[in-house]
């Protein structure tokens, strides 16, 4: 009994003593990862978190017309607008007119309703010498105001905390009174975006590994000069602007480019009916294929390397095929790389931008393009974030559903 | 060397780079049953000889026959020769059991005759737990134990073993030096196993083949290698050996009269000289040199200077100084009335002319 006891006092005495010991190592360790810790909350972290958070917050409204978003809370959306709806409305109008940003506001309810931007704008223009009731003057304007939809819309605009992107990302819509249905049929666009992009990327990753499979072999098992030349020609592109590699397969397939010319001169298809292979989502998966291919080879090459050629042997030896050899010897040990290749041809395209900007058209461009697209021209922020945030979803999911049959664990990036 | 060999190399030559002789013209039999063990220092051809057999090296010049059919032409998996592999190349996502079923497999076996066998052959080597073990989990002596039973599970007339025991410490590596030799006499099965360890050729082998510089110098028994060496390679690859070198100035009846540089004359046995006047490598091992001999017992006697002595329990090696070397070595063994030799001493020290041999 007393060996145990003294047992113990010395384990707490030697498990403060290793503490003490190792808190010193830890925190050089630490300080030493401050500084890039601070750069990526700072370049990361927080501009990510932020930007999430616009995709169900908006204070345009709230924060410039706070009397009418005061009265629309309390309001049922269905009742006829009071006057003292309609005072709170114009007082705010007053103000945003004289602070010049009408314009904003108009915005954010012509997104709800549209055609409502001008009714804002040109009401403003006369708001000044607007007489109260304001019930029969503010018609008398724009006779748009008795229209109740309008105030419906003003409503879900109303609202600081909103669910209304994220539900647009995903092709619904928000109603004035909080319900949530499908988006008329003519603006669904979101979704047949999101499955092409998911559809883009899954089948970029296959091409990818079919294409850079019996590379990464190659490179593997060739001798050491040899490899380290095809090497260099598999990084070459890494050191090309991916903006001139976009433009090199714009000159090679665009429909008086080379390949075109090259099999009209073969005579696979004559002067008129020249292939369109660029500007669709042929153009997209070809160029794409071409530009993430070294994401797939350098891991498969790095666990190939790893890989003793005496498995292969020893398989042939024990009465294998080389085909039999390969598929149960081989190309299990490689699955750590196939994996880490995948996952990362797969998320960098998924997020892909440029490239099917460039040679996307109309049916080639990805959920980025449009992504892009509100954020520089529709400046829809608001909706930008929450495409981002359903696409963040996305891969987290599939980045899930991989850890769940194939495990994260087993990745092996070099 | 009887008619039918399991093996035949015919005037077989290999290089790689064109320029080079790895292997010069090799003419080995390998007979059934037998363990043969081709011995050598690293570069001397003897694995690219065993890549060639299992068929992972194709051979530059000659012919191979496995039970008299030349096999230049047939790929490795259908050779039918069992191989141990340096790293053991046991597969690692597959169980231990699985991987002794995959010759088993691709042999289009029942499942109750494969499972049948792969307990068996796990019995055989003393793991029959393991079955469902990764080859990960287990310690190298067990990798390699299952390493060995997978090339026998489908019944091999042949198998080949590249330096196995290469990455075992030394107490296991005795330890499976014994139970390769037992299995190899329990099955029968012929055994061409490749090392660069003397100790392990010997106890092992029924024939050891010593290689050097792409050529076969001697293959023999252990015994007649170890004490019979043809020429000075193998004289000084397989034991402890001690050299003189010297001028043949009389050549008789297979004995010989070799001169060495101090002037001293050497009785020897002419194994490899021609004639009189050749220069001669003496070969004697340590262990055949008697400490102050009754005089006319043996042919050979020399005044030495003992240089150092280490005791090393069975025997006490001794370092003397002789005939104009310092690096003589005598082992004095630990018998009940052994000589007590001190450093600086000077003692007589002889040999048999039977046990001296002079080599080319």
């Amino acid at each position: 009994m007393t060996e145990t006891t003294v047992a113990t006092i010395d384990d707490k005495l030697l498990t403060k003593r290793l503490g003490k010991a190792m808190f010193r190592s830890r925190l050089r360790a630490f300080m030493l990862v401050v500084p890039v810790l601070l750069f990526l909350l700072l370049s990361f972290v927080i501009p990510i978190l932020s930007f999430l958070l616009q995709g169900i917050s908006d204070d345009t409204f709230s924060s410039r017309m706070p009397k009418t978003t005061m009265v629309l809370s309390e309001w049922d959306a269905v009742s006829e607008p009071t006057e003292e709806m309609y005072a709170a409305l114009v007082a705010d109008l007053k103000v945003v007119r004289a602070n010049k940003t009408i314009g904003k506001v108009a915005t954010r309810v012509n997104r709800d309703k549209p055609g409502t931007r001008s009714l804002f704008t040109s009401t403003g223009r006369k708001i000044a010498k607007i007489e109260p009731p304001y019930k029969e003057s503010l018609p008398g304007i724009k006779k748009k105001w008795q229209d109740i939809e309008v105030w419906q819309a003003m409503k879900t605009a109303s609202r600081k905390y909103t669910p209304g992107y994220y539900a647009a990302a995903l092709d619904l819509k928000l109603t004035s009174d909080g319900s949530i249905v499908r988006q008329d049929e003519n603006r669904r666009i979101h979704l047949t975006l999101m499955t092409r992009t998911l559809q883009i990327s899954f089948l970029v990753t296959i091409f990818c590994l079919l294409l850079g499979y019996p590379i990464a072999y190659l490179l593997a098992t060739l001798p050491v000069r040899s490899s380290n030349l095809l090497l260099i020609l598999v990084l070459l592109p890494f050191w090309t602007s991916i903006l001139v590699r976009t433009t090199a397969w714009i000159a090679m397939l665009q429909s008086q480019g080379v390949v075109n010319d090259l099999l009209v001169y073969f005579g696979v298809t004559d002067d008129g009916t020249r292939y369109s292979l660029i500007y669709n989502k042929l153009g997209t998966l070809i160029a794409m294929t071409h530009i993430l291919l070294p994401f797939m080879i350098l891991p498969l090459y790095s666990v190939m390397k790893g890989i003793p050629p005496s498995y292969v042997r020893a398989a042939k030896s024990l009465g294998a095929s080389n085909w039999t050899a390969f598929w149960r010897v081989y190309a299990p040990q490689t699955i750590p790389g196939i994996g880490a290749g995948a996952i990362l041809v797969f998320i960098v395209a998924i997020g892909y931008y440029i490239t099917p900007a460039l040679v996307g058209g109309q049916e080639g461009t990805m959920i980025s393009n449009t992504i892009d697209d509100h954020m520089r021209k529709s400046l829809n922020w608001n909706l930008a974030a929450a495409l981002g945030g359903v696409l963040m979803i996305v891969v987290l999911f599939l980045y899930w559903i991989y850890d769940r049959f194939v495990g994260i664990d087993n990745m092996k990036l070099g | 060397m009887s008619d039918n060999p399991l093996v035949r190399f015919q005037n077989v030559q290999k290089s790689y780079d064109g320029k080079i002789l790895v292997v010069k013209d090799l003419n080995l039999d390998v007979e059934k049953g037998e363990f043969l063990t081709m011995l050598g220092p690293s570069g001397s051809g003897k694995t690219t000889c065993l890549m060639m057999l299992a068929g992972f090296e194709p051979a530059t010049y000659g012919e191979i026959y496995l039970n008299e059919r030349p096999i230049n032409n047939v790929p490795p998996h259908k050779r039918g020769i069992g191989m141990v592999f340096q790293n053991y190349a046991l597969f690692p996502h597959m169980t231990v059991a699985e991987n002794l079923a995959f010759p088993l497999e691709v042999r289009k076996m029942s499942t109750s005759e494969r499972s049948d066998r792969v307990k068996r052959a796990l019995d055989m080597v003393q793991l029959g737990d393991f079955g469902n073990r990764r080859p990960a989990q287990l310690s190298g002596g067990q990798q390699q134990r299952v390493a060995v039973a997978r090339a026998l599970v489908f019944d091999p007339d042949l198998v080949l073993m590249d330096e196995p025991l290469g990455a075992l410490d030394k107490n296991l590596r005795e330890q499976m030096q014994y139970e390769i030799k037992h299995i190899h006499e329990n099955l029968g099965v012929t055994v061409v196993y490749v090392t660069h360890d003397q100790s392990e050729a010997l106890t092992m082998s029924n024939r050891i083949a010593v290689f050097n510089d792409g050529v076969v110098q001697q293959l023999a028994a252990p015994d007649t290698l170890y004490e019979r060496p043809e020429n000075a390679f193998v004289a000084q690859f397989i034991g402890e050996n001690n050299k003189l070198r010297g001028t043949v100035t009389d050549l008789d009846d297979g004995y010989c009269v070799v001169k060495t540089a101090t002037g001293a004359m050497v009785y020897a046995k002419a194994v490899n000289v021609k004639k009189v006047g050749d220069q001669s490598t003496l070969s004697l091992r340590p262990e055949r040199v008697v400490v102050d001999p009754e005089p006319g017992a043996v042919q050979n006697m020399f005044e030495a200077r003992v240089l150092e002595l280490i005791y090393l329990g069975d025997h006490i090696r001794t370092r003397i100084a002789l005939l104009g070397r310092e690096d003589f070595i005598v082992k004095v063994p630990n018998s009940a009335n052994h000589a007590f030799l001190a450093e600086g001493e000077t003692v007589t020290v002889g040999w048999l002319q039977e046990d001296c041999r002079a080599l080319d």
